[in-house]
């Protein structure tokens, strides 16, 4: 399972950094989001892969660490999604804007190929 | 005590000058004037107490850990430079409320002449050397301010600019040099230095050291090689030229030599460079000065070249020639000084410096004539005034300083020259200006000013006289404090007085004397009248190499910013990541067991099929993501899903379930962008430029590779390796009894970690308020709007609502019917994630999340405009109603006396039911509004550009120019 997850995060994260070096606006914005899911992988994977342990505290059950998976990087990651989300947001819009003033989707706001 | 308020009065004065109206000049003056006067006061009250115990100190700690403290102390040497620094600051004061015009805003220059008269006086009485680095910074810096006075003129500006990049660069020197010397005494501290001088000169940085004092010294003393900017520096009022380029500024070089003169003198090192600059610029200095056409000018040079002479002294690594240094020192302060007044007088009552223009002001204005023919008469060394004394005592240790035979003839010879030069400028000074001819054209009728201008110059000249005639009364004690201020002690007898018999050096003063006086006859004759320029000084246009090396310089630094550095994304981009690989590759290759001791979990095949497929979909949105941007959205939420999945199948409902809606939100937030974007389609490329593109390419497939292979071998690594979390079992162990809920994650965002998540809100909530305001003159691309667009407004063209309609019409009607039924299910859902998420998967995240979903499926199937039309409360409300609910229930935790954000609960008993109430719910409650609110107004915002039509206007052309010019100034065109 590590393993499969740790390509994971590899094949994620090429994908993405691969986009983000593209010279279109939409590219970058699916490379951006294949990064952050490589990355909400990994915060999450520090609290190593655990199953069917979910940090919710049973209503008598004893509140040892070894019985539920780490709440700390899952509180963390759902942090990220939503910040994520709202930078997203944030950059289509800036990039659209940026569309609409210089005529281009290039990134650099000009071609620079043709 | 009064040793802080001698430093804090010029500071606390330069502030009130500031704050004054600018044309109270009278004011100011008084305000300077009581500051500077007080000061000096202070100071000499302060005598009896360095005479009795040798040093006073005031000291309170700075940085303590790093044995930094704010170190005042008083010793001597200083004493006099601190009286030197703030009697002559009176004077100037004085001086200048005649010298300058009602034109001039008078706070500017009050203000940072007394914050430039308190960093000097922070110099001289510092007893920590960081400290006087600081203060001696802030000299380079007040200076520039005043040289730059009148900054309408470009020689001011040039001028101070040369003197502020000199003298910083200096100060720079010295502060690494103070750093090593701290690092080689293990400590700043002015008195552990000043024991450790055997320690530092036998280190082996000690070469390191000298050189960089010196070169910090010599830049402020305005020593060869860096003595051109001194005369530039003239473009400043005279009042500052007499004082910085007197008593202080330039002082403050040859003061710090002489202040570390126990610690780095002795060595042969220190003679040949000391000595081999001194003689330099003494020489240097007094040539050019007899060649000057300014009155200033010949000062400015006259200045290089007695600052000269006091390095030559100190590098002779004799006592007593540090005793003539330390005299010369403050004989020239007042002869010098009191020139300048005499030349910022001239040109004050004639309107020119020229001495070309100038001749025959003694009768116009006979006082002014003969105070600065006696303190040029000073500044030449004859006898009965105070420069002939220090002049005699450099000649007799010219005779003494080396063992050599070229030395000790050589050295005597230079130093009568450079004597004969020094005399012979004098006399020009006096005779060009004030005796021959009556001048034709000068622009204003010379005549003695008021007689406060000239007092200030006639108390100095008074001093020269009574310091020449009587100097074992007058001065001697003084100086023999500042000795032992600064020898601590070993202070070598010398002697004091006019008369020391027939010596050698005496007639080396004859000798320079009549010399000069043939010299300058010869010159008159020959040169003077046709003004020609220096014979030498021309050629060593110090100001011309500073210029060639600041604009190579700035070449250099264009050429490595072009080379190294481009205003385009991509490059920066690859950079970036390409270094991040490379340095985190480096670092893991020592580390070269990938696997950890952990023992992995057995493969579930599905678990693997599952992350074939997403890795198949990162791929294909990677490789269609160009030119199928649908298939290519698709592929990249196939990828979010498995993602999704993933933290389902780790125990993590609450992050797969928030994954999941806001999976859904980008992609619908994606759609809605797709539309304004231009049309791509595969073009065929030249030969050439597919090359480029491939070569490009391939670089960006290696450097993905890498970063790929990277993340899978880092998280490998960890992932085989045991978790030691020890913030886990505090959580889990806390997270009922303090928090109250079972679903641990939430009660870690909601409570234990709510400021964090108070702020997530609050940036989502400042991102959808960003995006709404940039989408509000958003201006698509004429491309993206048909040129023919039916009218929303008709409905039976439109299969979307119009306003009024109860349903659309058209094909839509349906799933307009269940998208409604859809949204009280929707809300129903969402307010249940949201109650039931302190104890089990859910959250206002989610909830939020969920409702905002079910609006936007409002949005697709009933059109832009019925919505828009519907709205009740604007989405921007809920993002302030949410981010007051979430402070409030922080703030409501300072009603009980608790921290902010603290979890308060109430339990209620009501007659039918029990209620549980937490102010985490509320707080929860607000994390959702600021979601539903961010979430549709992002997504509103973004539909609403769908009403769009085509512009009236051309594409704004001047915004579309001023873009490119931007982009191709910098980046590199192909």
């Amino acid at each position: 399972m590590e393993l499969v997850c740790a390509l994971a995060i590899g094949v994620l994260v090429a994908a993405g950094t691969w986009l983000l070096l593209r010279p279109r606006t939409f590219e970058v914005i699916i490379g951006l989001s294949l990064l952050s899911y490589a990355v909400n992988l990994l915060i999450f994977a520090t609290g190593r892969l655990v199953i069917d342990r979910p940090a919710i505290i049973g209503a008598n059950a004893a509140s040892g660490s070894g019985l539920y998976a780490d709440p700390v990087p899952q509180s963390l990651v759902l942090t990220a999604i939503v910040i994520s989300f709202a930078t997203t947001a944030l950059l289509l819009v800036v990039l659209l804007v940026l569309r609409g003033l210089t005529g281009t989707d290039h990134v650099d706001g000009q071609e620079f190929d043709t | 005590m009064s040793l802080v308020w001698v430093l804090l009065l010029p500071f606390l004065g330069s502030i009130c000058a500031a704050l004054l109206p600018s044309n109270a000049r009278n004011i100011e003056a008084w305000l300077a004037g009581a500051v500077s006067v007080a000061s000096a006061v202070l100071v000499a009250t302060l005598y009896p107490q360095v005479t009795d115990s040798g040093v006073v100190r005031w000291s309170v700690p700075w940085i303590p850990h790093l044995g930094l403290a704010v170190h005042l102390r008083m010793d001597g040497y200083a004493w006099i430079f601190a009286a030197l620094v703030t009697v002559i600051g009176a004077l100037i004061v004085l001086y200048a409320r005649y010298y300058m015009s009602p034109a001039d805003p008078v706070p500017r220059f009050f203000a940072f002449l007394l914050a430039f008269m308190g960093a000097m006086l922070g110099i001289v009485l510092s007893g920590n050397l960081i400290q006087l680095v600081l203060f001696w910074e802030l000299t380079s810096f007040t200076s520039f301010m005043l040289i730059a006075y009148w900054y309408h003129r470009d020689e001011a500006r040039r001028g101070a600019a040369m003197a502020l990049l000199i003298t910083a660069f200096g100060g720079l020197c010295l502060l690494t040099a103070v750093l090593m010397l701290g690092r080689i005494t293990g400590s700043y501290d002015l008195d552990t230095v000043l024991a450790s001088g055997d320690q530092v000169r036998g280190h082996h940085w000690y070469p390191a050291v000298l050189i960089l004092v010196l070169l910090g010294a010599f830049t402020k003393s305005s020593q060869f090689p860096f003595h051109f900017w001194l005369p530039h520096a003239m473009a400043a009022p005279t009042p500052v030229s007499a004082y910085l380029h007197s008593a202080t500024m330039v002082k403050a070089g040859v003061f710090l030599l002489a202040r570390l003169w126990p610690v780095l003198a002795g060595t042969d090192l220190w003679f040949g460079m000391v000595c081999g600059v001194g003689l330099a610029s003494l020489l240097l200095g007094a040539c050019a000065a007899t060649f000057q056409r300014d009155m200033k000018g010949i000062l400015a040079y006259s200045t290089i070249s007695h600052l000269g002479l006091i390095t030559l002294l100190l590098g002779m690594n004799s006592p007593l020639a540090l005793v003539a240094a330390v005299f010369h020192m403050m004989n020239h302060a007042t002869f010098k000084a009191s020139l300048f007044m005499a030349a910022g007088i001239v040109d004050h009552e004639s309107g020119t410096r020229d001495l070309a223009r100038l001749g025959g002001l003694g009768r116009a204005m006979p006082i002014t004539a003969t105070l600065a023919l006696v303190a040029a008469a000073a500044m030449a060394g004859v006898p009965l005034l105070n420069g002939f004394l220090s002049k005699e005592m450099f000649f007799a240790e010219t005779i003494f300083a080396g063992e050599a035979l070229p030395l000790r003839i050589g050295l005597p010879v230079v130093a009568t020259l450079a004597s004969a030069f020094s005399v012979a400028y004098s006399i020009r000074f006096v005779h060009r200006v004030f005796m021959g001819p009556r001048p034709v054209d000068l622009p204003r009728t010379p005549h003695d000013p008021p007689r406060w201008m000239l007092a200030p110059s006639a108390l100095l000249v008074t001093a020269c006289v009574l310091v020449g005639t009587l100097p074992a009364v007058t001065v001697g004690p003084f100086l023999q404090t500042a000795m032992q201020g600064i020898l601590d002690g070993d202070v070598p007898a010398y002697s004091l007085s006019v008369w020391h018999g027939l010596t050698a050096a005496l007639m080396m003063s004859v000798v320079a004397l009549v010399g000069g006086g043939a010299l300058y006859w010869l010159l008159y004759l020959r040169w003077d009248r046709a003004l020609r320029p220096a014979p030498l000084a021309h050629r060593m246009d110090g100001k011309r190499n500073f210029e060639v090396i600041i604009i190579g310089l700035i070449r250099v630094a264009d050429r490595l910013v072009r080379t190294l550095h481009s205003r385009r994304l991509q490059p920066q981009l690859a950079v970036l990541v390409a270094a991040v690989v490379a340095i985190v590759g480096m670092a893991a290759i020592r580390d070269v067991t990938l696997a950890g001791p952990r023992s992995t979990s057995p493969l579930n095949p599905a678990f693997a099929m599952l992350w074939a497929v997403g890795a198949a979909c990162a791929i294909g949105a990677a490789i269609n993501a160009k030119f199928h941007r649908l298939a290519a959205l698709t592929m990249a939420s196939g990828a979010g899903l498995v993602t999704c999945l993933t933290f389902a199948w780790f125990s993590a409902p609450d992050v797969a379930l928030t994954q999941i809606s806001v999976e859904i939100v980008t992609l619908v937030l994606l759609l809605l962008g797709l539309r304004w974007l231009p049309k791509r389609v595969e073009v065929v490329e030249s030969a050439r430029q597919t090359l480029r593109a491939r070569a490009r390419r391939a670089r960006d497939f290696v450097i993905a590779a890498f970063a790929g292979t990277g993340m899978a071998s880092l998280a490998y690594a960890m992932l085989t390796r045991p978790a030691k979390s020890t913030l886990a079992p505090f959580f889990l162990e806390h997270a009922l009894p303090l928090g109250g809920g079972h679903n641990v994650v939430n009660v870690i965002l909601v409570d234990f970690r709510g400021f964090d998540t108070l702020g997530e809100i609050t940036v989502v909530g400042i991102v959808a308020l960003t995006v709404y305001k940039l989408l509000r003159r958003f201006r698509p691309d004429p491309q993206s709007i048909p040129v023919s667009r039916p009218d929303p407004h008709d409905a039976e063209d439109s299969v979307l609502s119009a306003e009024n309609d109860a349903l659309p019409g058209g094909y839509m009607k349906v799933p307009a019917v269940l998208g409604r039924l859809l949204l009280p299910i929707a809300g129903m859902v969402s307010i249940f994630f949201l109650l039931r998420g302190h104890d089990a998967p859910g959250g206002g995240f989610v909830g939020g999340l969920v409702i905002a979903t079910a609006l936007i499926v409002q949005y697709m199937v009933n059109g832009t405009l019925w919505i828009e039309s519907r709205i009740r409360v604007p989405p921007q409300y809920w993002i302030a109603a949410g981010l007051l609910c979430a402070s409030a229930a922080g703030a409501g935790a300072w009603l009980a006396s608790r921290n902010f954000l603290s979890n308060m609960t109430a339990h209620l008993r009501l007659p039918f039911t029990e209620v549980h109430l937490s102010s985490t719910l509320l707080f929860d409650f607000g994390v959702y509004f600021v979601v539903v609110g961010g979430t549709v107004l992002i997504l509103i915002a973004l539909a609403h550009q769908s009403l769009r039509s085509r512009r009236q206007q051309p594409p704004d052309e001047a915004v579309t120019r001023v873009w490119r010019s931007l982009m191709t100034k910098s980046g590199r065109p192909p």
